[in-house]
C-alpha cells in the first residue's frame, strides 16, 4: 500500500515524463505486438489460402507467379495452356478436380475469371466450405454473358443482382479498353475471406472470346488448378510437367510456393521486429534516464523516507516499482497502437489480395510482450533504484542540501 | 531500565585532510520514559549527529545504545530501520515534509514502515496539532509553523516511545517557537512518548524543566566546537 502511494505521488510529481515515457512503451508495445501479429497471420492465412487446390498447371516460367495469379488473382499469367493439355490432366486418374481459368480481363480494376459452372463445387476454403452466392443470386450459365461477383468486389464496384457493365480489356484498368459485350450480374458471392471475394467470375467460353481477343488461342487457358488423390501422385506430376516435359510449370505443393515467398521477405519482418525491440530499448532507456535525472532531487525525499524508518530494499523497491508502473501506464494506449496498426495492416491486405487479418484474433503475444515491455523497464528502474539504496541519509537530511 | 541508555558511545568522521576527528565521545547517557530533556550546545558540537547515533541514522564507533530494551548498536542497518519505525519519531528542523504528499499522506508515512497504517489516528494527531482544517494541504500550501505542527504529528504517529527533536523551531520566530515548542512537549506528554530535544538556543529551552548542555556530556566537544554563531 505505502509503495504504491510512492509511486503514484512520485508519477504524479513526475507527470509530463511519465506521460512521455508511457508513450513511447506504448509505441513499443504496439509495434511488437502488431510486428509479431501480423507476421504470423499473414504467414498462416495466405499458406493456407490455396482454395483446396493441391496444384496449378500454367505456362512454362515461374511457379510463384503461377500460385500468384491463379489463387491469388495478383500479378500476369506466365502464358497460356492448350485445351488438349487441360483435357490431358483433367482426364488423369491420379487427379480429383481440374478447373481451367481463363484470366485477361478486367471491370474497373477487379478482374474477371473465366470458368466452369462447377466452380463452386469443387473449389473449397476453410473447413469443406463451398463458394455460395447471396439469397436471389444464382450462378452463371454457360453460354451467356452472365457474371457472379466476389463480394469484395461487389462491395467496391457498387454493383448489385440485375446490373449490367461492360468489361474492360487487360488486367488494369484503362477507361479507353472498353469491350463491346455486356454482362449482366446474375449472383453475388458470399464473402469467403480469400482472394477469390475480388474476383469477378463469368463463363470460360466469354472469356475466352472476349472481343478482340487473339482467334488463334481462343481455345487455349491462363492455368488449370488441380486437386489430387493423394499426394504421392504431385510428386509423379512434378516429374512428369517439370523434369521431363518443357512446355509446361506444376507448381506443386501451393502452400510451399507461398511459404518460399514468405522466406523471401523474412528479413523484412526481421527488420521490423529489430525497429520494435530497438523502440523498446528506447523506451526502457528513456525510462532508465527519466527516474535517474530525478535521483538528486529526490535525495532529500529519500532520506526523509529512510528516516521515518523505511529500510533500503523499500526504497529500492518504490523506484523500480515506479520504473514498471510508467510501462503499465503505457500498455493500454499499447493496445491502441496495436489495434491501429494491425487494423490499417489487415485492411491494406485485404484491400490488396482480398485476403482477412483478423485484427482481433488472440495470440501469446498479447501478453509476452506487455509483460516483457514492463519487466524491461522494471530492469531500467534497477539503476535509478541502486541510487535510492545507497542514498546517505544522514547527508541527505542535511538543511542545505 | 531506563527508556534509551547509552555507554561509551563514539563517532568520529574523517576530516577532508585526511585526519580524524571524533566529535561524539559520551561516556554515559540515559532518559527515562516519558521523560523530557533538552540538550543544548552550539553549532558543530554534535548534536545532529548525536541523534542520529541514537535513531541508527548513523553507525557508532563504539559503545553500545539501547531503545526499549532494544540494541540500536552492533546490529545490521535493517535491524536500526526497523527498531527505528517502530519507537522512534524524528522531528527535524524544517523542510522536512515530503513535499509531493499532503499532510494526512506524510503523517501516515510516518506509521508505514512501522507496521498498520492506521488512517483515523492521522486525522486525530492533526487536529491535535491544530490542522484539522488542512488535511488535504499539501506542504508548499502552508506556512513554516504549520509545516512543522504536521512533522510533529507525524512524529507521534507510529506510537513511538522515543521522540527526538534535532532543533525544531530553528526556522520560526519566536512566539511560533515557544508554541510549537510548548505542542511538541504536550503532545509527547499525552502520547507517553519520552523526549529528547537538541538546539543550539538556550533561550529557547527555558521552559523546559531539565535542559543540559551537551559539552558537559561528550568529552570529545571541547576539542571540535567551533565559535557559536
Ligand atoms: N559526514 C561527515 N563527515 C565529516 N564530518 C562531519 C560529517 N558530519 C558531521 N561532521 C562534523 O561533525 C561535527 C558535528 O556536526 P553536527 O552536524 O552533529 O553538528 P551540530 O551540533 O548539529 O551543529 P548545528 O547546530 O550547526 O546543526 C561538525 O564539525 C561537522 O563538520
Ligand atoms: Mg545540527
Amino acid at each position: 500500500m505505502t509503495l504504491l502511494l510512492l509511486v503514484r505521488r512520485s508519477l504524479r510529481q513526475h507527470a509530463l515524463s511519465a506521460v512521455v515515457t508511457a508513450l513511447t512503451v506504448a509505441l513499443a508495445v504496439g509495434l511488437l505486438m502488431s510486428v509479431w501479429m501480423v507476421k504470423r497471420q499473414a504467414h498462416d492465412t495466405f499458406t493456407g489460402q490455396a482454395g483446396g487446390w493441391d496444384a496449378v498447371l500454367g505456362a512454362r516460367g515461374s511457379k510463384l507467379q503461377l500460385v500468384l495469379n491463379a489463387i491469388f488473382h495478383l500479378e500476369a499469367s506466365p502464358g497460356n495452356v492448350a485445351w488438349d493439355d487441360y483435357l490431358t490432366i483433367s482426364s488423369n486418374r491420379a487427379v480429383a478436380a481440374a478447373l481451367p481459368l481463363a484470366i485477361g480481363d478486367n471491370y474497373r480494376g477487379f478482374r474477371l475469371v473465366g470458368t466452369l459452372t462447377n466452380l463452386p463445387a469443387v473449389a473449397e476454403f476453410g473447413r469443406n466450405q463451398h463458394l455460395d452466392v447471396e439469397n436471389g443470386g444464382r450462378w452463371f450459365e454457360d453460354g451467356y454473358r452472365e457474371a457472379v461477383i466476389g463480394s469484395f468486389a461487389a462491395r467496391k464496384l457498387a454493383l448489385h443482382l440485375g446490373d449490367e457493365f461492360h468489361p474492360y480489356h487487360g488486367l488494369n484498368f484503362d477507361p479507353k479498353n472498353e469491350h463491346q459485350e455486356k454482362y449482366v450480374v446474375v449472383g453475388i458471392a458470399k464473402p469467403s475471406n480469400t482472394p477469390m471475394d475480388r474476383v469477378i467470375w463469368i463463363p470460360l467460353a466469354g472469356l475466352q472470346n472476349m472481343s478482340g481477343h487473339d482467334p488463334s488461342t481462343v481455345s487455349d487457358v491462363s492455368a488449370v488448378l488441380i486437386k489430387l488423390r493423394s499426394p504421392i501422385v504431385g510428386q509423379q506430376l512434378d516429374v512428369l510437367y517439370n523434369r521431363q516435359g518443357n512446355r509446361l510449370t506444376f507448381a506443386w505443393p501451393i502452400a510451399r510456393e507461398v511459404a518460399f515467398l514468405f522466406d523471401r521477405f523474412g528479413w523484412f519482418d526481421r527488420v521490423l521486429s529489430l525497429i520494435a525491440w530497438l523502440v523498446a530499448v528506447v523506451a526502457s532507456g528513456s525510462i532508465l534516464a527519466s527516474i535517474y535525472n530525478s535521483m538528486s532531487a529526490r535525495r532529500r525525499e529519500l532520506a526523509i523516507l529512510r528516516a521515518l524508518g523505511a529500510r533500503r530494499q523499500t526504497v529500492f523497491s518504490a523506484i523500480v516499482t515506479e520504473a514498471a508502473a510508467v510501462a503499465v501506464l503505457g500498455l493500454l494506449p499499447g493496445y491502441a497502437f496495436y489495434f491501429a496498426i494491425v487494423g490499417t495492416a489487415a485492411a491494406i491486405i485485404r484491400a490488396q489480395t482480398g485476403v482477412v487479418l483478423d485484427a482481433m484474433a488472440w495470440d501469446p503475444v498479447l501478453v509476452w510482450a506487455p509483460l516483457a515491455l514492463v519487466g524491461l523497464s522494471a530492469l531500467a528502474g534497477v539503476i535509478p533504484a541502486i541510487k535510492a539504496y545507497r542514498v546517505d541519509v544522514a547527508g541527505g537530511l542535511a538543511p542545505e542540501s | 531500565m531506563a527508556l534509551l541508555e547509552l555507554t561509551d558511545l563514539r563517532k568520529s568522521f574523517a576530516s577532508p585532510d585526511g585526519t580524524i576527528l571524533t566529535v561524539i565521545d559520551i561516556p554515559r547517557f540515559q532518559l527515562d520514559a516519558r521523560q523530557q530533556i533538552a540538550l543544548f550546545g552550539p553549532s558543530g558540537t554534535g548534536k545532529t549527529t548525536f541523534l542520529h547515533l541514537i535513531a541508527g541514522i548513523l553507525g557508532a564507533d563504539a559503545g553500545r545504545i539501547t531503545v526499549a530494551g532494544k540494541p540500536m548498536t552492533g546490529v545490521s542497518e535493517a535491524h536500526r530501520d526497523r527498531a527505528r519505525a517502530a519507537h522512534i519519531g524524528y522531528i527535524f528542523q524544517t523542510f522536512n515534509l515530503l513535499q509531493g504528499f499532503t499532510a494526512r499522506e506524510n503523517v501516515q508515512l510516518g506509521m508505514a514502515f512501522g507496521g498498520q497504517t492506521d488512517h483515523h489516528r492521522a486525522d486525530e494527531l492533526l487536529r491535535r496539532v491544530g490542522l484539522g482544517h488542512r488535511l488535504d494541504y499539501f506542504p508548499r500550501q502552508l506556512s513554516t509553523g504549520q509545516q512543522q505542527r504536521v512533522a510533529v504529528a507525524r512524529a507521534l504517529a507510529n506510537h513511538p516511545q522515543l521522540v527526538l527533536a534535532d532543533e525544531p523551531t530553528g526556522n520560526l520566530d519566536s512566539a511560533t517557537s515557544r508554541e510549537v515548542l510548548q505542542l511538541i512537549r504536550e503532545a509527547c506528554r499525552e502520547s507517553n512518548a519520552a523526549l529528547l530535544l537538541v538546539s543550539h538556543d538556550a533561550a529557547i529551552l527555558g521552559s523546559f524543566g531539565e535542559t543540559e548542555s551537551l559539552a558537559d556530556l561528550n568529552q570529545a566537544s571541547r576539542a571540535t566546537a567551533s565559535p557559536a554563531p
